[in-house]
């Protein structure tokens, strides 16, 4: 077998023939940019200036006081331009597009937040802009597709399957299949054929970079953990890739529970998944034994998807990365206990990251360091946990 | 004995050329689908391909989409679809084909489903999310068991990937007519005459087109320029189209030979 585009046994390039040339491309293209001096320096100006780089380490004192364990540190992803951690890839990967030609961008989008930071990016570079994303997500989400728009995109809607992240996935691929030619399509996660697990990670790479400067700075040491959300796994692998050689530290992505695994109603790939091929890699997954792709669940809509990044399954079977799972209840407890504690409103999805580190930082000694990666601010969740915390069934 | 190869080899020789209609197994049910290839092997199906219907199948437009969502919803399954083309193999001799997506097989494991495969007097394999560059243990495996793997042919396809996916595919190659994924269009690729010229410079396998033929018309265009035609998303609609109207099994299955014969006739004037 040709391992090209392999982690381990994960990954590869299952797509219709049709786009294996774009994918050729878009790796050439690739391998010759990112040591390209002039790419470089227009992607770290543009993350500097625009989306607001470096984002601060921020040593979250109350929270850590309150907790009484571990010393709990916060890489502030919220407080980049668009609110998440998101735009760091779709800036990396316009770029890319423009050097290659592409006159047109689309991309898949869940809650909206990658929909968002691509059409943003899509707008500051004058470049046509297509979000798919599923008639359930617009639903619930109009905000967002309000905001896009304003931004110029069009939001496609998806009405197949369970018109949520998948299908939209799904249909931004059926459409770059028809529209290769001038189109580059920006995924926004660590998943997809190869080469995008390997682009995403290396533009969102930026996020470990940064914090193992920020931690030395701070401390004179490597923090012990760091603890970030997985759902695509994106911003988890762009915290934990620069630490992955650094055995000291200890690396935990935390999944989307659910209502609880045994419930079958969750989004905890690693945790309750099995092997197979979604969205053109190998990976873990949620699926029935036929293969067929089971719906995930979760609060938050970031982490609603039955599929992860095959370079995480590939941490998960060589142990560099432990997985947990926190359900929606917990996660949703771990949304007000950083807004209370430290004034922070945290993303849904990093509320997961929250709540595991509120169980796990109590046990730990007074002297250990954690990093959190707080992917995204909690904005665009505060009307739904709203719904939640009054008990009303959405 | 390779069905498949027999089959062109003989459509060859009468200056024929292949019609596969594509069916949806389990739309609106298997024993529809059953009865259906025994009808379109007899109104003039050269070949017929089995498709396994897939919860995400990323090469299929609407139409195909719709198939493969009521047939899951009848609860098909891969065992079945086997089961019915070991007894469907009982009584044509028909190539039968299997379209699937990759994960249906890689869940199963490669063995496994090429051995069912094989037993259950499957000819070929075509599977639309599957390039090339990861196909070589499926390859191998379905070589041994005598399984035709059928790869495809793309509009954006290179000569250099042209070469070697002709050189690998058994049986014919699967051209696929336009750049985009499965669903009848009014036009075929404009220029499909020059597309399969440069296929044809790399490799001596017939050639079948596909995605896009939507009627007679579509159909007689396209078998000027390939050795066989591939319709799916056309004669899924037929089929829809007449239980939407007539609520009746019996007539969709007469609807959809009518027009499996009026492709037939289609292709059998040039």
């Amino acid at each position: 077998m040709n391992k090209k585009g392999y982690f381990g046994e994960f990954g590869g390039r299952f797509v219709p023939e049709t786009l294996m040339p774009a994918l050729d491309e878009l790796e050439k293209a690739y391998e010759k940019y990112k040591e390209d001096k002039e790419f470089k320096e227009e992607f770290n100006y543009y993350l500097q200036y625009y989306v607001g780089r470096p984002t601060p380490l921020y040593y979250a004192e109350k929270l850590t006081q309150y907790l009484g364990g571990a010393k709990i540190y916060l890489k502030r992803e919220d407080l980049n331009h668009t609110g998440a951690h998101k735009i760091n890839n779709t800036l990396g990967q316009v770029l890319l597009a423009k050097r290659i030609g592409k006159k047109r961008i689309i991309a898949e989008t869940g809650a909206g937040q990658h929909g968002v930071a691509t059409a943003t990016i899509a707008a500051l570079m004058g470049l046509e802009c297509d979000i798919f994303m599923g008639s359930e997500d617009v639903r619930r989400q109009t905000l967002n597709v309000f905001r896009m728009e304003l931004l110029g995109a069009k939001v496609i809607q998806v009405e197949s399957g369970t018109k949520t992240l998948k299908d939209a996935t799904n249909e931004a691929l059926r459409n770059w299949v028809s529209t290769v030619s001038n189109t580059h399509y920006v995924i926004g996660s660590v998943v997809g054929p190869h080469p995008y697990p390997t682009i995403v990670r290396d533009f969102q790479s930026v996020i470990g970079e940064e914090t193992k400067k920020q931690i030395i700075k701070f401390e004179g040491r490597l923090p012990d953990y760091l603890i970030a959300c997985v759902g695509g796994g994106s911003n988890s692998m762009g915290m934990f890739y620069p630490f992955k050689d650094l055995q000291e530290v200890q690396m935990i992505g935390v999944e989307a529970a659910g209502r609880g695994i045994e419930s079958g109603k969750h989004a905890a790939v690693l945790t309750a998944g099995t092997k197979g091929v979604l969205h053109g890699a190998l990976s873990y997954l949620l699926q029935d034994g036929d293969g067929q792709i089971l719906p995930a669940h979760s609060v938050s809509a970031g982490l609603d998807y039955p599929g992860v990044g095959p370079e995480h399954s590939y941490f998960k079977e060589t142990k560099r990365v432990q997985y947990q799972s926190i359900t929606d209840q917990e996660a949703l407890e771990g949304f007000q206990l950083l807004s209370l504690r430290e004034g922070i409103i945290p993303a849904l999805e990093s509320a997961h990251a929250i709540a595991y580190a509120s169980k796990f930082a109590p046990i730990l000694a007074k002297e250990k360091v954690i990093v959190i990666c707080l992917s995204g601010r909690g904005d665009k969740d505060v009307m739904e946990v709203l719904h939640l915390l009054k008990g009303e069934v959405k | 004995m390779n069905r498949i190869e027999n089959v062109f080899n003989k459509l060859q020789r009468e200056n024929r050329k292949a019609l596969i209609p594509y069916v949806c197994c389990g739309y609106p049910s298997l024993e529809f689908t059953e009865k259906l290839v025994l009808k379109l092997a007899d109104c003039g199906a050269d070949l017929i391909e089995l498709g396994v219907p897939y919860s995400d199948p990323v090469a299929d437009g609407p139409t195909i989409q719709r198939a493969a969502v009521k047939a899951l919803e009848e609860g098909v399954t891969l065992e079945q679809i086997f089961s019915m083309a070991s007894r469907l193999r009982e009584k044509t001799e028909i190539p039968l084909i299997v379209m699937t997506y990759f994960n249906t097989v890689y869940v199963k494991g490669i063995e496994q489903f090429i051995k069912m495969a094989a037993t259950s007097g499957i000819d070929g394999l075509i599977i639309p999310d599957l390039p090339l560059e990861e196909a070589d243990e499926l390859k191998t495996t379905a070589d041994k068991y005598g399984v035709d793997l059928i790869l495809l042919i793309a509009p954006t396809s290179t000569v250099e990937r042209i070469k070697k996916i002709g050189e690998a595919s058994r049986g014919f190659l699967y051209c696929i007519s336009v750049t985009g994924v499965t669903g009848a269009r009014i036009n075929v690729l404009t220029n499909l005459g020059e597309f399969l010229n440069n296929v044809r410079q790399e490799t001596r396998l017939p050639l079948a087109v596909g995605f896009g033929i939507s009627n007679p018309e579509t159909a007689r265009l396209a078998a000027c320029e390939a050795d066989g035609i591939i319709v799916g998303s056309a004669l899924i609609e037929k089929i829809e189209e007449s239980m939407a109207q007539e609520k009746s099994t019996d007539k969709a299955i007469e609807a959809a030979s009518h027009f499996t014969s009026s492709l037939r006739a289609a292709i059998t004037v040039n």
